[in-house]
């Protein structure tokens, strides 16, 4: 149940893009196609998983029997860093579609700060290895909904007459204002 | 803080950057992918500009063909003969004689040229008009005169002229095609840079009908297939078509036409052309469509 709880916080209440907003890029640059925005989704869930279970190894076996916990944003940052570099050679090597598919969106996930944030969050609120998992999962498909929305939303109003001030950037604002909003609905849901 | 802590600090802030270092050059070495070094080296010489002339998606992907043997090296319509050589240098083979290729309108029926059906208010474009009714021309193979071509042309080597006429600048022109694909009458042409004779007329009425529609239409008499001495110039469904791979470019089919429907380009004449169209680049914004 526990469990459970998490990933649905995770993923819902605390939604990394609407809530905590984290992963902002993202959310604004890759959200103008749904195809896209799916394939980026994935991409990140997929080096979050990976990389919260590579944190938490590398936080609870290296930096807290050293007691260098002050040192974790560095290690952190540098896990992340070489860990998006190794599964895009990998990728590039065991499915060449699949690295064609995600290949622009592989090096923008390096500097992403939800990855970041999800990997501090998780050591913040003191989960063990199985919950730091679903915690990555849910934080994951959480951003992968926050951006097949937003992309879903700007297709159509691809086919809208904005006012002509509100084009472009302010539009998006907007409509990721509100989207934010509504997520706020789900505070209640736990 | 006492040095050890600094030292266990650095020492396995270190460690981890050494381990990962480690890690990503040997995942490089193992994950290496063999690349055709040839297809980078394709990459480097042609133009670049992805126009899809070749009939690949972009230049990546005609660089891949070539080096699969799917395409040509001559097939970069953009780069032309030194290109084509250099492609051809990479690949180790030899290509055959690659000749500039540029565009062409095969119609001369102009405003003044053509008569007209009535009077097209519709989108300015020659797509849209042959959705309708086929504008307000009556030939029903002439060119509308829209500017759908010079619109499509990546290299802006295509003006309209004041009578309503495609004007290609061959300086300009790359023979990427995309005119040729655009133009919804197929009057858009490539052809070698030599030829020196063409039937500008693509009408296929009868000549009394041909007549009517417009003054420079081919009305399929036979003058130029008898004068032709080279056998290869026929009229073929009420259309003089020219076969090149006899013509001599002698024009002398251009001399007998009785509605001048045949092109022979002689020097002096182009430069009386380019003079002109220099003059009508600047007509065309006052001219009505």
């Amino acid at each position: 149940m526990n469990l459970l709880i998490i990933f649905i916080s995770a993923a819902l209440i605390n939604n990394f893009v609407l809530s905590q907003f984290l992963g902002i890029c993202p959310f604004v640059g890759v959200s103008k196609k749904i195809d896209s925005a799916f394939s980026m989704g994935i991409a990140v869930t997929f080096v979050m998983v990976i990389a919260a279970m590579v944190t938490w190894l590398i936080y609870h076996l290296i930096l807290v029997p050293f007691r260098l916990e002050i040192l974790e944003y560095v290690a952190f940052i540098l896990v992340i860093a070489s860990l998006v570099q190794l599964v895009e050679m990998f990728i590039r090597k065991v499915s060449k579609p699949l690295y064609d598919a995600l290949g622009i969106f592989l090096p923008l996930i390096t500097t992403n700060c939800a990855i970041l944030g999800l990997a501090l969050n998780a050591v913040l609120n003191d989960y063990n290895f199985t919950e730091t998992l679903f915690y990555a999962i849910g934080a994951g498909l959480g951003f992968t909904l926050a951006l097949v929305i937003m992309a879903g939303i700007r297709e159509e109003l691809e086919l809208v007459d904005v006012p002509h001030s509100f084009r472009g950037a302010a539009i998006t604002m907007v409509i990721a204002g509100s989207l934010a909003l509504a997520f706020m609905g789900f505070a209640g849901l736990i | 803080m006492d040095l050890q802590s600094i030292l266990i600090a650095a020492g396995s802030m270190g460690g981890l950057g050494l381990f990962f270092a480690a890690g990503l050059a040997i995942a490089n070495k193992k994950l290496q992918v063999e690349e055709d070094p040839r297809v980078t080296r394709i990459m480097e010489v042609i133009p670049g500009a992805n126009c899809g002339g070749c009939g690949f998606p972009g230049c990546a992907g005609f660089a891949d063909a070539v080096v699969k043997g799917k395409a040509k090296a001559d097939g970069c319509p953009v780069g032309g003969a030194d290109v084509a050589a250099k492609i051809a240098a990479i690949m180790g083979v030899e290509i055959s004689g690659g000749e500039r290729r540029v565009a062409r309108c095969m119609c001369q029926g102009g405003l003044e040229e053509i008569a007209y059906q009535g009077e097209y208010l519709g989108a300015l474009s020659c797509i849209a008009a042959t959705l309708v009714s086929g504008g307000k021309k009556l030939c029903e193979f002439g060119c509308l005169g829209l500017g759908d071509c010079a619109a499509a042309c990546p290299f802006d080597a295509i003006k309209i002229s004041a009578n309503r006429l495609p004007v290609v600048d061959n300086d300009k022109c790359t023979g990427c095609g995309k005119c040729v694909d655009v133009c919804p009458r197929d009057l858009m042409h490539l052809h070698p840079i030599s030829y020196k004779v063409r039937v500008l007329c693509q009408n296929h009425d009868p000549g009394r009908y041909a007549t009517k529609v417009c003054t420079r239409s081919c009305i399929a008499c036979g003058l130029c297939e008898k004068k032709c001495p080279f056998d290869a110039i026929h009229v073929i469904d009420n259309l003089a078509v020219i076969d090149y791979e006899k013509c001599k470019h002698c024009g002398l089919c251009a001399t007998v036409c009785p509605n001048q429907a045949i092109e022979h380009i002689r020097k002096k004449k182009i430069v009386k052309e380019d003079a002109a169209a220099a003059g009508e680049k600047t007509a065309v914004s006052a001219a009505q469509p």
